[in-house]
């Protein structure tokens, strides 16, 4: 019996030792490793960095650009999965059950999920791209042109400092909320017909519809979009890195935490600064991950 | 001696080991537990035709940053004059646009190439080699007889600030091989037409700037508003010129108040004045093609550049826009440094690994390179001077190029260059930023040299940032 057991152990343990130590060398040694580098000077081309403890934490204290970047991403992670929920929420909605009759589309529904997800099928580095000819400050420019033939100055998209941020913010918006149009229409699918029918019997109109019924069977999946959107707030890189001037710029004014970690390792060439910020970083990140499924701990409506 | 990589007892047994995939990652994302010894291989027997003992069937590495001068030159120039001596030496020749991320890890695994371009925006940080004694010792090279003639030796065929730039910890370890010249470019037809005159004083510069707004023509002035340093480089330009050499010496030493001296806020002053008034509209938003580009359109009349800007335009180009370039004109009446006064630095830096198989080599390649034949070929087809003295004698060259080398000879012992923004990365990048904040009036002169002074104090004050003296 006994041995029975032990060899039942062995044979479930030869089959999780393969995936456990996969996990191990791919997703826990780079972070080990990571958390050893920021505890040396290494500058990338070395065989033998020093090791100096807790020196390279001490210095991101005192590094504004860093803090910076921080507070742009604390912002990203505010506004980014409010205004694309919101938006994302709103064409669902008119998509599904915001038609004329009430419990259909709106016309052309089809064609405009199509169009809403275009943005998601590019490629990140694409659409910064794209977004540089857009936002062009002089003639050339989408917006810019018609603005001047206008008569009106053209706006620095990316290059003034105070618009930057929301042209990237913008941007960002634009791409995701295609993906959590098609989230929220999957929702509302299994959502069952016959209670908007009786909404509608008792003579809800379009708002009670959304506030009352829409909304409130979508909270899971709105709580899923949150926690996805606010990851891709705090990891934000290849749009900064691409679109914005200097590399999130102009005056540093679009830098978010992993475009600072780049410039620390690829262009000061202080790889263990730059795993000291990028352990940071993971710190934020698992923090929003346990605060989030914290919050969204709540009762499910039974349907 | 043959070229496959050495795997030793122990690398072999880590490979053969359980997890093999363990060995192959802490290679990859941490440096390498110890780098193969590789220069241990003794070198052939040195001759005067033979100066550094390359073995004459051991392969060399090249890597070329392709950015604005391409990789032909090296495909088409170098190597097959470096062939002409070694036959059998094999080239792996391969180019690049981003040095680091093909190279470092090279680096840091102890197999680095003979011979690197380190050059463009992702080019490998010098002092980070230098500190790891990646770097070969170039002095050799300098000592060395030059291709052309066995009794001159390659030092004085070249310009003398290529060896004093490319000296790192006290080696000659850097090869500027093409000789960067900065000023203010414009089209000689245009100016011509126009009845325009060269401004001499910076009065004059800016009645020029007026008269250029009030024709309706096009634009006085533009730069590359995305990348601001193409305007801080005229600025230091105009305080060394105002101040003298040191203002730039004090500025790389990193010297207190370096940067908020008397002469950096006329400079400042002088250009913030510009960006007020004379800049074309959208500059801040526009990268150096596009504003070269509007220059080429007649949309714009100057802008700041190097050497390198006539290769870079050529394809839009007008072919009677005829490149010019002056100096930065007089400023106070009692400027510290004459008319004429220019920044050239050598760049397009070559380097050759310590620690490749052949660095031997590396060096004959860079030789090579040195010699009459192979720089003047390379000026013709990239259309810029390199740091070999006179190679461009006797050949055809363009209108920008003769532009830049008069202005070369005019300027004589009268040249400045600055090294900061290569040495503290962070740096350069407040500078960028504050640059561009006082072009477009979010900073005024004054606060914008605090700005960068605050920076490079926090510099000064970092123990982990190596220091440079010059």
């Amino acid at each position: 019996m006994i041995f029975n057991r032990y060899r039942r152990g062995l044979f479930i343990t030869s089959f999780l030792a393969a995936p456990v130590i996969l996990y191990l060398v791919y997703v826990i040694s780079p972070y080990i490793q990571a958390f050893y580098i920021a505890m040396t000077d290494w500058r990338g081309v070395t065989a033998t960095p020093r090791f100096i403890g807790l020196d390279n934490f001490e210095r991101l204290l005192g590094d504004g650009t860093f803090w910076k970047a921080v507070s742009h991403n604390g912002a990203l992670l505010l506004l980014l999965p409010l205004i694309t929920i919101v938006i994302a929420l709103f064409f669902a909605f008119l998509l599904n059950v915001g038609g004329p009759q009430g419990l259909t589309g709106i016309r052309g529904s089809k064609f405009y999920r199509v169009v809403f997800f275009f943005p998601q099928v590019l490629a990140v580095a694409v659409v910064a791209v794209l977004f540089q000819q857009v936002f062009r400050p002089d003639g050339s420019g989408m917006l810019n042109g018609p603005l001047m033939a206008l008569g009106i100055r053209p706006i620095g998209f990316l290059s003034d400092p105070d618009v930057a941020f929301w042209s990237v913010l913008g941007v960002m918006v634009w791409q995701a909320v295609g993906f959590y149009v098609v989230l929220f229409s999957a929702g509302l699918a299994s959502i069952p017909r016959d209670m908007f029918e009786a909404a509608q019997i008792d003579g809800a109109g379009r708002l009670s519809l959304f506030f009352r019924i829409t909304l409130p069977l979508l909270w899971d999946t709105v709580q899923v979009a949150w926690v996805y959107l606010g990851i891709l707030a705090l990891d934000v890189f290849a749009i900064v890195w691409v679109m914005t001037d200097q590399h999130g710029g102009p005056d540093f004014s679009t830098t978010v935490m992993a475009a600072e970690i780049y410039r620390n390792a690829f262009q000061y060439f202080r790889f263990g600064y730059a795993s000291a910020l990028g352990v940071v970083m993971f710190l934020f990140t698992v923090g929003f991950a346990i605060l989030s499924l914290r919050l969204s701990r709540r009762e499910r409506i039974e349907y | 001696m043959s070229n496959t990589p050495h795997i030793s007892r122990r690398e072999l047994l880590r490979g053969a080991a359980l997890v093999p995939v363990a060995g192959a990652l802490a290679a990859c994302a941490t440096p390498a537990s110890q780098p193969t010894a590789t220069t241990s291989s003794a070198p052939a027997a040195t001759s005067a035709a033979n100066p550094f003992g390359v073995a004459a069937d051991k392969p060399l590495e090249v890597w070329i940053f392709d950015g604005g001068f391409g990789q032909d030159y090296a495909k088409n120039i170098h190597q097959p004059l470096f062939k002409t001596k070694y036959p059998n030496v094999e080239i792996k020749h391969n180019a690049t646009k981003e040095i680091t991320k093909v190279l470092q890890p090279r680096f840091a695994g102890g197999n680095p190439p003979e011979v690197i371009d380190n050059s463009g925006a992702n080019f490998i940080d010098f002092g980070a080699l230098s500190q790891d004694g990646q770097l070969q010792d170039l002095t050799p090279l300098l000592d060395a007889p030059s291709w052309d003639d066995p009794n001159t030796k390659v030092r004085d065929t070249i310009d003398p600030s290529v060896i004093e730039i490319g000296t790192y910890a006290g080696k000659f370890s850097v090869l500027g091989y093409v000789n960067y010249i900065h000023g203010i470019w414009y089209s000689q037809k245009v100016f011509r037409d126009n009845g325009w005159e060269i401004p001499k004083t910076w009065d004059e510069f800016i009645a020029l700037c007026e008269t250029i707004k009030k024709s309706g023509k096009m634009a006085p002035f533009t730069y590359a508003g995305k990348f601001p340093q193409y305007l801080y480089e005229p600025l230091l330009t105009m305080a060394a010129k105002i101040g003298g050499n040191e203002v730039l010496v004090n500025i790389d030493n990193l010297e207190d108040g370096a940067w908020t001296t008397e002469a950096m806020k006329s400079a400042a002053t002088a250009w913030a004045e510009v960006g007020a008034k004379y800049l074309m509209e959208g500059t801040t938003g526009l990268d150096h093609v596009q504003t070269q580009t509007a220059q080429n359109k007649y949309k714009v009349a100057m802008l700041p550049s190097g050497s390198w800007l006539e290769n870079e335009q050529k394809t839009t180009t007008p072919p009677d826009f005829e490149y010019g370039m002056f100096p930065i004109p007089d400023v106070t009446g009692s400027d510290k440094m004459p008319y004429g006064t220019l920044h050239t630095q050598p760049g397009e830096n070559f380097i050759v690994s310590a620690k490749s198989p052949h660095p031997q080599a590396g060096m004959e390649y860079l030789r090579g390179m040195l010699s009459k034949k192979a720089a003047g070929d390379f000026s013709e087809l990239v259309r810029t001077l390199t740091v070999v003295k006179g190679a461009t004698e006797g050949r055809e060259i363009s209108p920008g190029v003769t532009s830049a080398s008069k202005a070369v000879t005019d300027a004589g012992a009268n040249t400045v260059y600055y090294r900061w923004f290569n040495w503290y990365g962070p740096l350069k990048d407040e500078a960028i930023a504050a640059t561009g904040q006082l072009m477009s009036g979010g900073l005024t002169p004054d606060k914008y040299l605090e700005r960068i002074q605050k920076k490079a104090d926090e510099i000064k004050n970092d123990s982990s940032i190596k220091k440079y003296k010059r």
